[in-house]
């Protein structure tokens, strides 16, 4: 009798628990209208102190599904024919510490929406923005600031390049040249 | 006499088999429209009537053993070690394992001779080259040439001419998928990494449906093809239109249709030749609206089905890469009817 | 040691201080102590039945999202989950834990005429790490994190780059948890069969039992490594990127499937022949004689273990593999058709020239008899190239398998359990219940099952969650399903007939069905010393063949756990040997390699972090306690008519 209360308790327990990391969600809701305006991409403002701006968090950071989903992407619009695996190249690394427009998710994301000077290009109504943020945390995860169990491990490909589940993490050196606090 | 009645209801229960309403038709093991298929269905009857007589003598002897034998007192009576005819019965059990023996062999002999029927010659002239490749979770068919501008990329239709030998080269873009039309030949794994050969002729005009057969991920059920035999001229006139590039649009709708095409997410991942939209990621639509099934034979090629297909793929097949396009209900018609207009 | 007079017979000083040697330890830590074969035997059935039951319902759910086309039931990914979860649970979770480990632990000391297993601690250890694994996967399903690559999980698709999260690192760990545990219980039942047999059972005279069981563990040694070493391979792909499959860097993609059939066709050997052990235990009990072809019917089994490690690549038929290498794969699966076959002209003429008197055990062999002669003869089939090519990888195949697995093991397992769960409980079960649970099962099991031979030939392949209505497999698909309606039935008839006997059964006595192996010669259930007074042996049959005055062995100790120790050959007594008694070391142990084992799917650093506790714990194990020393046994002094 107990044995089976004991049991029942478990099982709920755990069912409860679920498990964010391999959320699978196929139906994105309609992209709703982001607020990137709020995004800061310059070190400079005025006054003292630096203007804090609310940035969106990234649902799919903790899927590994999604940053899987992103890693693939990745290849398939061609982001490795400029960033290579990573390493950069035509364009700049991605697997470093230096994110010369912050390396929060939602200024990668206003990244990759609107383009940035010197050869990055806008895919806004290319990219679908539930795809973009996959994309997103697939490049987070490239300088090892996602969780080890939600960063892709080695693809099927020649790159010899470390997986990004073995990147140890980096502190980010953001917008104003400094290392961003950690969340 | 035993023989014949039994040999009848074989063959009466075969004919009841094929003639009901429920016979699929074009899509069975047992329903060969190609010689390789029909080889492994001849093999695979005489093997089944070994196989079925096995059966039918080995359990009518246990049943008829146990029957003979069978004492019904609760008692138990007292084990004995072994029984006066059990010498006799050595010489049963013998014969039974070397008339097993024999069956195998001649098991064994059909097979690797129906299997080098199967394989055929391939040292014939005049064979259709074309190369598939598993993709998830679709098929991508390349028709390759010599001239370069005179290679066809389409998708999951596959157009052979009747009685011509044709084969197939297969390539795994992702994972290992299994190519398998049952009413043409048996299938063959498409493995990454290695490309595998396999040929066929089909006989009969007609169209063969084919699936995928190694699970591949989410929507390994959605991974079908067709094989569509025609005669040797509507193969070629066929051949003539895949060449071609896309049609230029002719009225103000498709105008329209092309711009949304070329202004939303569906260029980053098709192919229209004739236009500036090249990438390689999904399947080619040049001559979409020649097909007459989409998304890898789920959904027939009607303007309803596409229009679902486009603005949610999510729905009918959860887990595939093409993402929702919400778009204006205006532009949504427009692109349909573009894409309709690329035969 | 030395005895000088005769030891009466029953005793009840000796039998008191048996009882107090062997007793069961106590208490709730006293249960995780117990290092007895019955215990750990048992554990194990219960565990692998509810596993069963676990798989059944994943089953059934499958069939109803099958039942129409285009069914909504369950999403793509839930049942990929799903299948995947049945076929891992159903062999790795079910099969072997039941027909090898559970029902082997139980008997074999039994029948070997022994107290208790050798190196019982290991296989106390093998059931705890068994039910880790278990545990792992579906835990593993409760969050979301069931294994979604099907049961063999191949790559690419089960690789780093197709195969997100933890969901393959769950499956490919808990390979390693019941593999340990398989090869822990084979080490401990060959040694048992070897060496501790009772005096006089020769090899000639085993019980075919227990040469199968011999086998079986041969197999598992030899089969179990390949299998981990694959998963071993997968896990390293996924977690720290090697690049084992990886084409592009030089690995290779087939290269996982020959190392995983190596492993897998052994591995249905494995969970087939303790079926036909059932079948060959309980026909010359039911017949009332001695089996015919006792030879024949061993070697058949011994060629099985070895004809069982040629046959794998045809499960590969499809991918491209060279004719002339297909066709020895061909030759060699229907070689191994030819012990099989000898095994039923065996039985059969052993009811031939027998005296039949069914009880209930022997309608299960009955439907065996129907249901694994229709599962073989499909083998045969399938073992044809060009008709492979065909019904590869559909439902043709899946009626196959469950044809043999349920036909070679579940149906034996049924008359096993309805055999010997007498002298488990000490209560017979109920003979109507048995005949409503049987009819029930076979009609149910050939609906579903027979008609999918039907669909594999129309084209309906493996693993899909659904189907367009243009294939017309609705019908036969929607009676498929309907079968399992008959078949649960069945189950909850034995369910209940099981409790109800358990409480309520009329009493077994120590030899119901007047049966010849050893573990009749004692009470049912059998005391936790097994026997009163260890027995000899004179022929195949133990009890219908021994003398009016056989001997029995005296002279161990009943102060201390002890045990003879025989010679392989012969089973003339070489020594006597202390067997471990009560010990928690195991499960301490358990639970320190079971964290090692759950940590390395996160981090590689669970290894070094994790092996000092597995050395602490296996330091406790193997402590010295001071133990008495192994005596030789001289043989004048062994024996004393009782």
């Amino acid at each position: 009798m107990r044995f089976c209360l004991f049991t029942m308790l478990l099982s709920l327990t755990v069912l409860l628990c679920g498990c964010s990391r391999e959320q699978r969600t196929f139906r994105n809701p309609p992209p709703a209208e982001q607020t990137l305006n709020t995004i800061q991409v310059s070190g400079l403002n005025p006054g003292a102190n630096p203007i804090a701006t609310p940035v969106p968090p990234n649902a799919y950071e903790e899927s590994a599904y999604a940053t899987a989903e992103g890693q693939k992407l990745f290849d398939q619009y061609n982001c490795s024919g400029c960033h290579f695996h990573g390493g950069g190249g035509i364009g700049p690394p991605l697997m470093d510490n230096n994110w010369i427009y912050g390396s929060e998710p939602g200024n990668i994301f206003a990244t990759i929406m609107q383009g940035r000077p010197n050869g990055m290009p806008s895919f806004r109504n290319r990219i679908p923005e539930s795809q973009a943020w996959e994309i997103v945390a697939y490049v987070r995860s490239l300088s090892g600031l996602l969780p080890k169990d939600v960063s892709p491990g080695r693809s099927d490909d020649m790159g010899g390049y470390p997986p990004p589940q073995s990147m140890s993490k980096q502190t980010p050196i953001g917008i104003t040249g400094n290392p961003e606090q950690s969340k | 006499m035993f023989a014949s009645v039994l040999s009848t209801m074989g063959s009466v229960l075969v004919a009841l088999y094929q003639a009901s309403p429920l016979s699929p038709g074009g899509h069975s093991a047992l329903h060969p429209s190609a010689p390789q298929a029909a080889h492994i269905e001849w093999l695979y009857w005489v093997i089944f009537w070994i196989c079925f007589s096995a059966f039918v003598l080995t359990f009518a002897v246990f049943t008829r053993g146990s029957a003979r034998t069978y004492i019904s007192q609760p008692e138990p009576l007292p084990p004995i070690k072994e029984h006066p005819n059990d010498s006799k019965a050595v010489w049963y059990v013998g014969g039974a394992i070397a008339v097993t023996v024999l069956s195998l062999f001649a098991v064994l002999f059909m097979s690797v001779i129906t299997g080098k029927q199967v394989e055929g010659a391939t040292a014939e002239k005049n064979v259709l080259t074309i190369q598939i490749t598993g993709h998830q979770w679709w098929w991508e068919i390349q028709y390759p040439n010599s001239q370069a501008y005179q290679t066809i990329t389409t998708a999951n239709e596959i157009h052979v001419p009747a009685g011509r030998r044709v084969i197939i080269l297969t390539k795994s873009a992702d994972v290992i998928h299994s190519f398998w039309a049952p009413s043409i030949t048996g299938k063959r794994d498409v493995i990454p990494g290695p490309s595998s050969a396999f040929s066929f002729e089909v006989d009969k005009p007609g169209i063969y449906h084919g699936q995928c057969a190694e699970f591949c991920g989410l929507q390994h059920a959605h991974m079908g093809f067709s094989v569509i035999a025609e005669p040797e001229d509507q193969f070629e006139a066929w051949e003539k239109e895949q060449i071609a590039p896309a049609r230029d649009p002719t009225t103000p709708d498709q105008l329209r249709g092309r711009q949304v095409f070329l202004t939303h997410a569906c260029v980053m991942c098709h192919t229209i030749r004739g236009t500036d939209a090249g990438s390689r990621v999904g399947p080619d639509l040049t001559h979409i609206a020649s097909r007459k099934m989409i998304a890898a034979e789920t959904l027939p090629n009607t303007r309803g089905d596409l229009a679902g297909w486009i603005s949610d793929p999510q729905v009918i097949k959860p887990g595939t890469l093409m993402v929702p396009n919400p778009m204006q209900p205006d532009d949504l018609q427009a692109l349909i009817t573009y894409l309709g207009s690329l035969q | 040691m030395a005895i000088s007079e005769p030891v009466l017979v029953a005793d009840s000083d000796h039998i008191a201080r048996l009882a107090q040697t062997w007793r069961q330890p106590p208490g709730f830590w006293g249960w995780f102590s117990n290092v007895h074969h019955t215990a750990i035997g048992t554990r194990y059935m219960v565990t692998s039945f509810i596993f069963l039951g676990l798989g059944g319902i994943l089953a059934a759910l499958m069939r109803i999202q099958l039942a129409r086309p285009e069914n909504g039931f369950l999403s793509p990914d839930t049942y990929n989950q799903f299948f995947t979860m049945h076929g891992s649970t159903m062999i790795f979770l079910f099969a072997v834990p039941m027909m090898f480990q559970g029902l082997g632990l139980y008997l074999v000391p039994l029948i070997c005429g022994t107290r208790n297993i050798a190196f019982p601690r290991l296989a106390a250890f093998s059931y705890y790490i068994y039910l880790g694994g278990g545990l792992l996967l579906w835990i593993g399903l409760l969050t979301n994190t069931g294994a979604d690559v099907g049961w063999f999980s191949y790559v690419p698709l089960a690789g780093p780059a197709f195969s997100p999260g933890k969901r393959a690192d769950f499956w490919a760990q808990m390979i390693t948890f019941t593999e340990v545990s398989a090869l822990a219980t084979a080490i401990c039942i060959a040694v048992t069969i070897l060496r501790h047999r009772a005096p006089g059972m020769t090899l000639n005279r085993m019980p075919i039992i227990l040469w199968e069981k011999l086998v079986i563990s041969f197999m598992i040694i030899f089969a179990m490594p390949s299998v981990m070493v694959v998963s071993s391979m997968l896990l390293l792909d996924r977690l720290i990127g090697t690049q084992f499959f990886n084409l592009a860097l030089g690995g290779d993609v087939l290269l996982y499937q020959h190392l995983f059939w190596f492993f897998g066709h052994p591995e249905v050997y494995i969970i087939f022949l303790p079926g036909t052990a059932i079948v060959s235990t309980m026909v010359p009990v039911f017949s009332r004689r001695h089996i015919f072809g006792y030879t024949w019917i061993v070697v058949s089994v011994v060629a099985t273990g070895f004809l069982g490690f040629g046959l794998w690549v045809h499960h590969m038929f499809a991918t491209g593999i060279p004719q002339m290498s297909a066709s020895f794969f061909t030759a060699a699966s229907l070689v191994i058709v030819v012990p099989t076959a000898t095994q039923f002209f065996c039985w059969i003429a052993t009811i031939w020239n027998g005296r039949l008197q069914p009880r209930i055990p022997m309608l299960w062999i009955f439907g065996f008899f129907f249901v694994f002669l229709i599962g073989g003869l499909s083998g045969v089939m399938l073992a044809s190239v060009p008709v492979n090519w065909q019904v590869h990888d559909t439902y043709f195949v899946v009626a196959h398998f469950h044809y043999v697995l349920i036909g070679g093991a579940l149906f034996p397992m049924f008359a096993g359990l309805y055999y010997w769960l007498p002298k488990i409980t000490g209560r017979m079960m109920d003979s109507t219940l048995c005949h409503w649970h049987f009819w029930l099962f076979f009609i149910g099991f050939n609906m579903t099952f027979f008609t999918m031979h039907f669909l594999g030939l129309r084209g309906m392949p493996r693993r899909i969650y659904t189907y367009s209505p243009d294939m017309h497999w609705g019908a036969l698909n929607m009676l498929a399903t309907c079968g399992v309606v008959f078949m649960t039935a069945g189950l909850v008839v034995f369910l209940v007939n099981f409790f109800h006997s358990k409480a309520y059964g009329d009493p077994a006595g120590n030899n119901p069905w007047a049966a010849g192996s050893l573990e009749w010669a004692t009470t049912s259930p059998p005391p936790h010393y097994n026997f009163s007074e260890l027995p000899t042996v004179n022929g195949r049959e133990a009890l219908w063949d021994n003398e009016p005055d056989q001997p029995i062995v005296v002279g161990l100790r009943d102060d201390v756990p002890e045990v003879l120790v025989t010679n392989t050959l012969d089973s003339d007594p070489e020594y006597r040997e202390e067997s471990a008694g009560p010990s928690i070391w195991p499960f301490l142990t358990s639970i320190t390699v079971s964290a090692a084992f759950v940590g390395s799917i996160f981090t590689a650093w669970a290894i070094p972090v994790g092996a000092p506790p597995v050395i602490v714990t296996l330091i406790g194990w193997l402590w010295p306690r001071g133990h008495s020393p192994s005596a030789p046994v001289e043989a004048k002094e062994r024996l004393t008519h009782g």
